[in-house]
């Protein structure tokens, strides 16, 4: 299995300390019903963990197959530019089933953002590069499909079930404190 | 797992259905490099599709000069059903009579199953298999074993450019 070829920066969406012992990276589709189902279990996570564990979130939109991933994706990065990236993020997988162009605009407009500073974003692409860069460091660290799961920089290999998770991250944990 | 033809052997010609009634042979690709990317079946779900990905991956494999080919034992037919469903923009080979033989001259078929390996062949410009693998059928191999194949070939053909040059100049 893969491992993390592009370092979390500043430049990712990162939710936790920084001086978290684990470091928990998902790459998702905002259309994807794999990811959609992974959400509410990734949250159950993070509070299970609380300040042990931070999370990462980077896009990989399979855009040929769901033709709003990338549209959602790229709602997410504006809301992001005004510091409201994961109130947009959970708004979306919350509303996966109506997930559409209309949903984008109305999630932002519920976040007091400008709907047409939006529309306009969407139209010139302006957040298309980050995605793509998202997604082909994803490729290049061996993801095939999502959601996939990095912890500490190792892909995943079990299912995104919360034992599962929970699991992977207690070893790195334990890893760390026998050091 | 199958024992798959490995890199330097020349790449097998074939001549397969690409769509109900077309023909592609690998010799009408000679001079560019292939991904030929062996697969048990189309219609696997969708967010873990190998056939997915390569489609979103594939302004990657254009800008090394690669040409893609996906390919199975289902129909002409069938290809095309979920090459439309999954709005696919490179051909599916099917391998379909006599059943598998492209797959077996690649050492990429598995006879109990009656199906393709995942198996992946890189095919440089002169026809021999630059790099391949063969994953667990269970796993979606993804794409990352073929763009480091590329970009490594991509690489020695341009220091091999450079040895030509140099030759030339003494």
């Amino acid at each position: 299995m893969g491992t993390l070829r592009v370092p979390v920066t500043p430049h990712d969406h990162i939710k936790g300390p920084a001086n978290a012992p684990v470091t928990l990276v998902e790459y998702g589709d905002y259309e994807c019903p794999g990811c959609g189902a992974a959400h509410p279990i990734v949250n159950l996570v993070l509070e299970h963990f609380g300040p042990k564990l931070r999370f990462v979130f980077r896009h990989f939109p399979l855009t040929q197959v769901h033709p709003n991933a990338e549209p959602a994706a790229e709602s997410a990065e504006f809301a992001g530019a005004h510091d409201r990236f994961w109130e947009m993020h959970d708004g979306i997988y919350e509303n996966q089933d109506n997930l559409s162009p209309p949903l984008l605009l109305a999630l932002a407009r519920a976040l007091g953002l400008s709907e047409l500073e939006l529309s306009e974003a969407l139209v010139s692409e302006k957040y298309a590069p980050k995605i793509k860069s998202d997604f082909l460091g994803g490729v290049r660290s061996g993801v095939n499909g999502t959601p996939s799961f990095f912890t500490n920089g190792y892909q995943h290999e079990g299912t995104y079930a919360f034992e599962d998770l929970v699991l992977a991250i207690e070893r790195h944990l334990h890893a760390k404190a026998s050091l | 797992m199958s024992k798959v033809l490995p890199a330097g052997t020349l790449a097998p010609s074939f001549t397969l259905r690409v769509t109900p009634d077309q023909n592609l042979s690998l010799s009408d690709l000679a001079g560019r490099s292939v991904v030929l990317a062996f697969y048990p079946a189309d219609w696997s779900p969708v967010c873990g599709d190998q056939m997915a990905l390569y489609n979103e991956v594939l302004p990657e494999f254009h800008k090394h000069g690669a040409e893609v080919l996906g390919i199975s034992v289902d129909g002409a037919w069938c290809h095309e059903a979920f090459a439309k469903d999954r709005r696919l923009h490179f051909p599916l080979l099917a391998d379909f009579h006599p059943k598998g033989a492209v797959a077996k001259q690649y050492g990429a078929y598995r006879e109990g199953d009656g199906v393709c390996e995942r198996a992946l062949f890189v095919i440089d410009r002169q026809g021999v298999i630059f790099w391949s693998y063969c994953s667990p059928i269970a796993v979606n191999p993804g794409a990352d074993g073929i763009l480091d194949a590329l970009e490594k070939m991509s690489k020695q053909e341009t220091s091999d450019g450079h040895v030509t040059s140099s030759s030339h100049a003494a």
